[in-house]
């Protein structure tokens, strides 16, 4: 990879301002912007990216007409954790279809949380499955709606084929302390593993 | 005569194409920026400059995402990536990537870890 002109040492202007970011996964309507908007200071956002089908070389002409295009949007959040640190959630696009397409979408990411709509568990398969398969750390986290029925948290558990080592929990994504309880979870699982990783064999 | 003027504003697809001088993607450095890496202006917008690049000299006198600009002069992702990758390569700009909490050299960032959650801890 290529760091050229990056993180230069000296730099004073940069200061000391860093960032994290943390993927908000799971299926359509299952409240990913809900909770992003719950915990986040400042306004949610969106971004995009415009994918062609012209190659991502230099010098082409984008959007040329006949060129197939499509928008994937991200909203995203921000809580400043310290003075120098950011913490960004990204809420990732409904159709995981086009997650590949986002390049490095979950690089560098410290780990996910896949909310799950208890009433419709299947519209978040596919984002687990894709959390697995890219090797992101990830809770899963079930969003209780007013007519969601009261499941013990093991059954959703083997329904959903999640290990057991894995978090799962149920919050209200409307709440703000809540959201942030659940990143906590994120945060601790990521420990756990991290001091479970570094234990001498 | 009259002053000259300013062409009129190109929408879509023909305003990234002249935004970008027909790039559809960021070479060089910037093409390892990622949605949560931050910008830090260097330098200060000088006259008869772009408009976009001042625009982000300007925002980035703080360190902000490539996200919250990609937002603010809504714009996609590819398309501002270029646009910084230029200023990058002019050193006019810093880019720093969001911290993984496991380093590839260093193995996993406990440190990190526990400055995240203390922040949390405390909203």
């Amino acid at each position: 990879m290529d760091f050229k002109g990056f993180d230069q040492p000296g730099s004073t202007a940069a200061g000391d301002t860093r960032s994290v970011k943390v993927m908000i996964a799971g299926g359509f309507g299952t409240g990913k912007t809900t909770m992003v908007r719950s915990v986040s200071d400042i306004k949610p956002l969106t971004t995009e990216e415009t994918l062609t089908q012209a190659s991502a070389g230099d010098d082409h002409l984008i959007g040329v007409t006949d060129k197939a295009q499509t928008t994937v949007s991200l909203d995203f959040g921000k809580i400043s954790l310290n003075d120098t640190l950011m913490l960004y959630l990204f809420g990732t696009p409904g159709q995981e279809r086009f997650w590949f397409l986002w390049n490095g979408l979950f690089k560098g990411a410290l780990g996910a949380v896949v909310l799950v709509d208890t009433r419709r568990l299947a519209s978040s398969f596919r984002a687990i499955e894709e959390m697995e398969r890219q090797k992101v750390p990830f809770v899963i986290a079930l969003n209780i709606f007013p007519d969601s029925q009261d499941y013990p948290v093991d059954e959703i558990r083997d329904a959903l084929d999640i290990p057991s080592h894995t978090p799962v929990v149920s919050f209200d994504a409307r709440s703000r302390s809540a959201s942030r309880d659940v990143l906590v979870t994120l945060i601790r699982h990521l420990k756990d593993r991290s001091a479970a990783a570094l234990e001498p064999r | 005569m009259s002053a000259p003027r300013r062409p009129t504003d190109p929408s879509g697809l023909e305003r990234y194409y002249v935004l970008t001088k027909g790039r559809s993607g960021p070479g060089g450095s910037a093409s390892t920026l990622d949605v949560a890496t931050l910008v830090i202006a260097r330098d200060v917008p000088t006259s008869g400059m772009q408009h976009e690049y001042e625009e982000i000299l300007r925002r980035c006198r703080e360190p902000l995402s490539v996200a919250e600009l990609g937002a603010h002069l809504r714009l996609p992702f590819n398309i501002l990536a270029v646009l910084l990758s230029d200023l990058l390569e002019a050193g006019r700009v810093d880019a720093r990537d969001p911290v993984p909490a496991h380093d590839v050299g260093r193995g996993p960032d406990i440190a990190l870890l526990e400055e995240v959650l203390s922040g949390l801890q405390r909203l």
